[in-house]
């Protein structure tokens, strides 16, 4: 694996950049792995990372039915933070965040972590007691995570509007400093590139069809459109599409999936300094460093594996941010995607052993996968290598849909995902 | 755009008219006393979430505010029929062959 430094840069430059080699190879599959991961996303690709890295477990395979960080990896509008309601939820995001601090130098690849600060918009008196609570949930976890007043809102993010003549005031902000954006693609190439070097095989274009189980119950290995591939642990983490994986091994998932979108403008000048979130009006918006304003909203109503999602819901998006920041209403809009994103019905996700001997599973992640990304990955690497959970992800499990020891985020929201 | 066929109405509308609400056919349990925490988990949280034919409750809310049910296909997201609530889920393979 070629060392990426300043001077690789300068060495590189001077011989016309010629000379760079791919940075993993397109592998093809062997008989046998120890470990195969179904889903070469970011989560996927981490746990393959964190596996052989940490764990010294370098047999292993990530499958893809596409090409890797093709899904929601690719799809997502970058953001970054951990400033969740429950003490369960706090420690899991909080962790991958403390992993995003160090990431570009673990990978030796820029991941272009960017600490801008995500604000939280309260537009009435339920926003406000809401985000006071959360702020300090937060602030009791070791969560970073603060109030700011109308004013102090407009001089940390200059383009919004506090008078009160608007149909929706700003009435104070909740501002999580160490939250911001990231470079989803890198994040993807990154783990990709670490995993590969350490001796993991990346295999794209690859549809996992089914998953076996022998006569004992335990995972077998993988039907895959290349043939079937040999395993004893074998972890999904293939976000939309998890419950169809799964219901080869003979599961029905607490899941439903439902399409994703977001959108970008033409790229303009830097204009937009942080995150800024209004669950009440319902958006978010954030300024790519190309200069593309990035805006998402909640997902489309309706089970879709479409990956595209209807015109009604962006239209509502861009409503409501013509709504907050007029600034905008005439800003074209380049082109908008979706994703199919797996949500649980308490908005938290699974993330350990299943009850098949040999069977991982990381998903459930809804609308909001991309910020745990290293977290996931790491804590989903520890599940498969020790064969029990780590303390942070013991309680997001299968089992609490029938204990009722729910992680109900969807409550606490207050908002539709 | 969804284009959706509300069976009261019989009119073909656009979908902001309508309210999705989820899987159908999930019928609630006739005796909740003698449940246990398994059949609870299946009623209130197990959904089939196919990728295809996906039988679903849509409510015509801006309308006439009935419930109703639709057969989708959720790959194209075109819908295959819509038919009154309560009525029986149809028969797909009857009426495929019906129709050749």
């Amino acid at each position: 694996m070629t060392h990426f430094s300043a001077m690789s840069l300068l060495k590189n430059a001077l011989t016309g950049h010629k000379n760079w080699r791919e940075q993993w190879p397109d592998s093809q599959p062997k008989a046998e792995y120890d470990v195969i991961i179904v889903g070469a996303g970011g989560h996927g690709l981490g746990a393959a990372y964190y596996l052989a890295k940490q764990h010294g477990i370098t047999r292993v395979a990530v499958i893809d039915k596409g090409w890797l960080g093709g899904g929601n990896t690719g799809r997502n509008t970058t953001i970054v933070r951990s400033n969740y309601l429950y003490d369960e939820s706090a420690r899991l995001y909080d962790h991958a965040l403390d992993l995003w601090d160090d990431l570009s130098q673990d990978l030796n690849y820029n991941v272009m972590y960017s600490k801008r600060g995500v604000m939280m918009l309260a537009h009435n008196v339920h926003d406000v007691q809401s985000f006071q609570r959360h702020i300090h949930s937060n602030r009791l976890n070791g969560v970073d995570n603060r109030w700011l007043t109308p004013e102090q809102a407009k001089a940390f993010c200059p383009p919004l509007d506090i008078s009160d003549r608007r149909r929706y005031p700003v009435m104070g902000a909740a501002l999580q400093m160490r939250a911001g954006t990231a470079r989803h693609d890198a994040v993807a190439w990154g783990y990709a590139r670490g995993a590969a070097a350490r001796g993991v095989d990346i295999i794209q274009n690859c549809a996992v069809t089914a998953i076996r189980r022998g006569p004992d119950g335990a995972v077998t290995g993988v039907e895959t459109s290349k043939g079937f591939i040999r395993a004893k642990k074998v972890a999904v983490s293939a976000a939309g599409n998890t419950s169809v994986v799964l219901q080869s091994a003979g599961l029905r998932m607490p899941l439903e999936s439902y399409p994703l979108q977001a959108l970008v403008s033409e790229p303009v000048k830097p204009i937009f300094p942080c995150v800024v979130m209004s669950n009440s009006v319902h958006a978010y918006i954030s300024q790519s460093d190309k200069g593309e304003l990035v805006i998402g909203s909640g997902t489309d109503q309706y089970v879709s594996y479409s990956q595209r999602g209807g015109l009604p819901l962006i239209e509502h998006t861009v409503a409501a941010i013509c709504e907050v920041f007029p600034i905008f209403r005439r800003m074209r809009m380049l082109r908008k995607w979706g994703g199919i994103v797996d949500v649980t019905p308490d908005r938290s996700p699974i993330l350990g052993k299943l009850p098949v001997p040999g069977l991982y599973v990381n998903c459930g992640w809804g609308t909001g996968g991309f910020k745990a990304t290293p977290g996931a990955g790491h804590l989903l690497a520890w599940t498969v290598a020790k064969d029990e959970p780590h303390p942070i992800n013991a309680p997001f499990t299968l089992e609490r849909f029938t204990t009722g020891r729910l992680i109900d985020e969807a409550a606490a929201a207050a908002v539709a995902h | 755009m969804l284009l959706i066929h509300c069976p009261y109405c019989e009119e073909t509308l656009p979908e902001a008219e309508f309210a999705y609400a989820g899987e159908a056919h999930i019928a609630r349990p006739a005796d909740p006393m003698a449940m246990s925490d398994e059949e609870w988990r299946d009623f209130l949280f197990i959904r089939s979430n196919p990728r295809g034919t996906h039988f679903e409750r849509w409510r015509h809310i801006h309308g006439c505010g009935r419930f109703f049910n639709a057969v989708r296909d959720t790959v194209t997201d075109k819908f295959q029929m819509t038919y009154k609530a309560g009525l029986p889920r149809p028969d797909l393979s009857a009426m495929k062959e019906a129709a050749e």
